[in-house]
């Protein structure tokens, strides 16, 4: 899948922080830190998986990148551009390289516009066709997408969870963009829908070059579709590999754990792993454990974890892993 | 069926779906529209409907009555003052001998036009102001919902008083009263809505995009909050009809001759007792009002209340 490797998106100790005043005149800051310090780069053209528990900061992270939220510190830099402070008017060029699929998709289309009007409202705001040029654009992408031209003066409650799914994948390519987060795009879909979904995406990817973030809370779900794989907790980048690379020997605790919970489909195999099971709950971001933020719940935990923040570094040869005892639980 | 060998079914049992079975896959249920669903559950429930045709009534014969009268509403017949309802005068006579039947059309006119201007205001600055507010949210929506409080907190009755100190009493002094405070809970209700709904996917999505504010508010939010609109216009133009009658009747509407239905009925009070219909007829006049607007009010509420959808 991967046809280069030169960096499409790459992002410097990117950070984003929700603050609420709770105070009636904004004393009493609380700040919940939702994405906290993830540096990674994503190549062109490569599909670079993101898992972690739900409230880890996935979605944030995808939203912050293509800046649906202001970006508390940290660096974007796409395509050798930095586009951290870019305001609206300068960001536009940049909305046509860079969407987003997301993850509901009851909430993600208006229910009050027809299929053709949510596919063509990104030709209308950029101004890339209008009349009968636009209606032909339309069909095009909604066949592209596996729906038929006549779907188009719908309205979406009309259609089912994987073909709306669909509709939103047509949004975003109607711009015809180079990157695309996919928010965990199929996790509200049916088992037997997940996979059309998945396949149209990888198809799209062959035909159009797209880079991909897919986002999942799930390992066994990113692992078919990703080249790499990065592994977040509590807005934090713990691990990221590629892809069977991480799956044969996780480094970090807490992909351990999580791999240990994918299920397996041999029966033989299965009975030889053990499950590694995950004491407590993820601690709340808006009062994570001091140092590593992921001691509270790992088993290895030493001294030097509740001391020191661990480093996000290279641990073998093109893997990163943010762990003190890397080396020792290896 | 259980003895049959994989091996013994032939291979040509398995061949793509001919193209009119693919057929079955589409939709063919017709279209229906939100709004076409919504006037569908209107027209099955007959006390809205009934409202709806006592209010399209109710504009035409405002329109349109004073013109098929032969009386105007500052005619004065000195001998036939007082007179009950008869062929003549369908309604009766004033005390001054004055038709009650086109006074209580061209009072129709005033309440209309009362209600007109509560739904331009409610659906113009209420709709704009709650939905700017809703969307920036933060400091700037803090700031825009302590105008309201400020204006929500001072009494109509205030306003009134004090425009008309400067205006001079009259029709316009009740509009800006009117215009001042109607639009406040429609912000409000907008607001709340706005807050709710710009967190939604299909709103960021639309920002993804590069959708400009005014995209969202205009094509995203504002459409999607048209239920609890309507139904707040459609609950806000009785109160102000009624606001008007109540302020024509305590003597700080209109001024004679002409005629609003609060005034008529203010009229009407001194001689109640000898001429009682002079009371009855704009008072039933804004019952009925009163009424037409509430039914259709809370027929809209149910058909646009996506729980009870179907
Ligand atoms: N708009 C927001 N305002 C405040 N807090 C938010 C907002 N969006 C997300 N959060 C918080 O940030 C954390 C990460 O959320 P999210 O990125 O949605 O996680 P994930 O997608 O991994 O499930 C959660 O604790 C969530 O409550
Ligand atoms: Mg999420």
């Amino acid at each position: 899948m991967m046809t280069n490797t030169e960096v499409l998106l790459q992002l410097k100790n990117l950070k984003k922080y929700f603050e609420f005043n709770k105070g009636l005149f904004g004393q009493n800051k609380t700040v919940l830190k939702a994405v906290d310090d993830v540096s990674l780069e994503i190549k062109k053209g490569e599909t670079l998986g993101l898992v972690g528990e739900s409230g880890c900061g996935k979605s944030t992270l995808g939203r912050t990148i293509i800046k649906l939220y202001d970006v508390t510190g940290g660096k974007i830099i796409y395509d050798g551009e930095d586009i951290t402070g870019l305001n609206d008017r300068e960001m536009l060029p940049y909305r046509k390289k860079l969407q987003m699929i997301f993850q509901d998709p009851y909430a993600s289309l208006n229910s009050r516009m027809t299929v053709g009007d949510i596919i063509g409202e990104p030709l209308d705001i950029h101004g890339i066709a209008s009349g009968s040029e636009r209606k032909e654009i339309i069909h095009d992408l909604l066949n592209k997408v596996g729906l038929t031209s006549e779907h188009a003066n719908r309205y979406p409650h009309e259609f089912s969870g994987g073909q709306r799914q669909r509709i939103g994948i047509a949004r975003a390519l109607a711009v015809k963009p180079d990157f695309i987060v996919c928010d965990e795009p199929i996790s509200a879909l049916d088992v037997s829908i997940q996979a059309q979904v998945v396949n149209l995406l990888e198809d799209l990817q062959e035909e159009m070059g797209l880079t991909y973030l897919f986002i999942a809370h799930d390992l066994s779900m990113v692992r078919h579709i990703s080249d790499r794989v990065g592994v977040m907790y509590l807005g934090r980048l713990v691990e990221l590999a590629a892809s069977d690379e991480l799956y044969d020997k996780p480094l970090h605790p807490y992909t351990k754990a999580l791999l240990s919970a994918v299920p397996i489909p041999d029966p033989k195999l299965a009975g030889q792993k053990k499950r590694i099971i995950l004491k407590g709950d993820v601690p709340s971001p808006i009062n994570p454990p001091s140092g590593c933020r992921f001691r509270t719940r790992c088993r290895f935990a030493e001294e030097i974890c509740r001391e020191a923040v661990p480093e996000f570094k290279e641990a073998e040869p093109g893997r990163f892993a943010a762990c003190h005892l890397v080396d020792k639980i290896n | 069926m259980a003895n049959t060998k994989i091996a013994d079914i032939s291979a040509d049992k398995f061949r793509p779906l001919p193209d009119t079975e693919k057929k079955q896959n589409e939709i063919v249920r017709p279209s229906i529209t939100y709004w076409q669903d919504v006037w569908f559950r209107l027209k099955q429930n007959k006390r809205a409907t009934l409202g709806l045709y006592i209010i399209i009534f109710l504009l035409l014969l405002a329109v349109f009555g004073p013109l098929l009268s032969p009386y105007s509403y500052s005619d004065q017949f000195l001998d036939k003052q007082g007179l009950g309802p008869s062929k003549e005068f369908w309604f009766g006579t004033d005390t001054l001998g004055r038709d009650i039947f086109v006074r209580v059309l061209y009072g129709a006119r005033i309440s209309l036009a009362v209600g007109f201007l509560a739904s331009v205001i409610n659906l113009t600055i209420g709709v704009l102001y709650g939905g700017i507010s809703g969307y920036f949210g933060g400091r700037v929506d803090n700031i825009m919902m302590r105008i309201v409080d400020m204006f929500y907190s001072i009494p109509l009755i205030l306003y009134v008083i004090l425009l008309m100190v400067i205006l001079g009493p009259g029709l316009k002094s009740i509009f800006i009263a009117l215009g001042c405070i109607y639009w406040v809970e429609m912000a409000r209700i907008v607001r709340g809505q706005v807050l709710s709904l710009k967190e939604q996917e299909f709103v960021l999505a639309a920002r993804a995009l590069g959708a400009d504010t005014k995209r969202i508010l205009l094509r995203h939010l504002i459409p999607n909050c048209m239920g609890p609109i309507i139904i707040t216009v459609t609950m806000n133009i009785p109160k102000a009809i009624f606001t008007e009658a109540f302020l024509s009747f305590i003597g700080l509407g209109v001024s004679a001759p002409m005629a609003s239905w609060g005034m008529l009925a203010s009229e009407a009070m001194p001689a109640i007792r000898s001429y009682p219909h002079i009371l009855f007829f704009p008072a039933m006049a804004i019952s009925i009002t009163m009424l037409a607007f509430n039914f259709l009010g809370d027929g809209l509420r149910d058909a646009l209340d996506p729980r009870l959808r179907k």
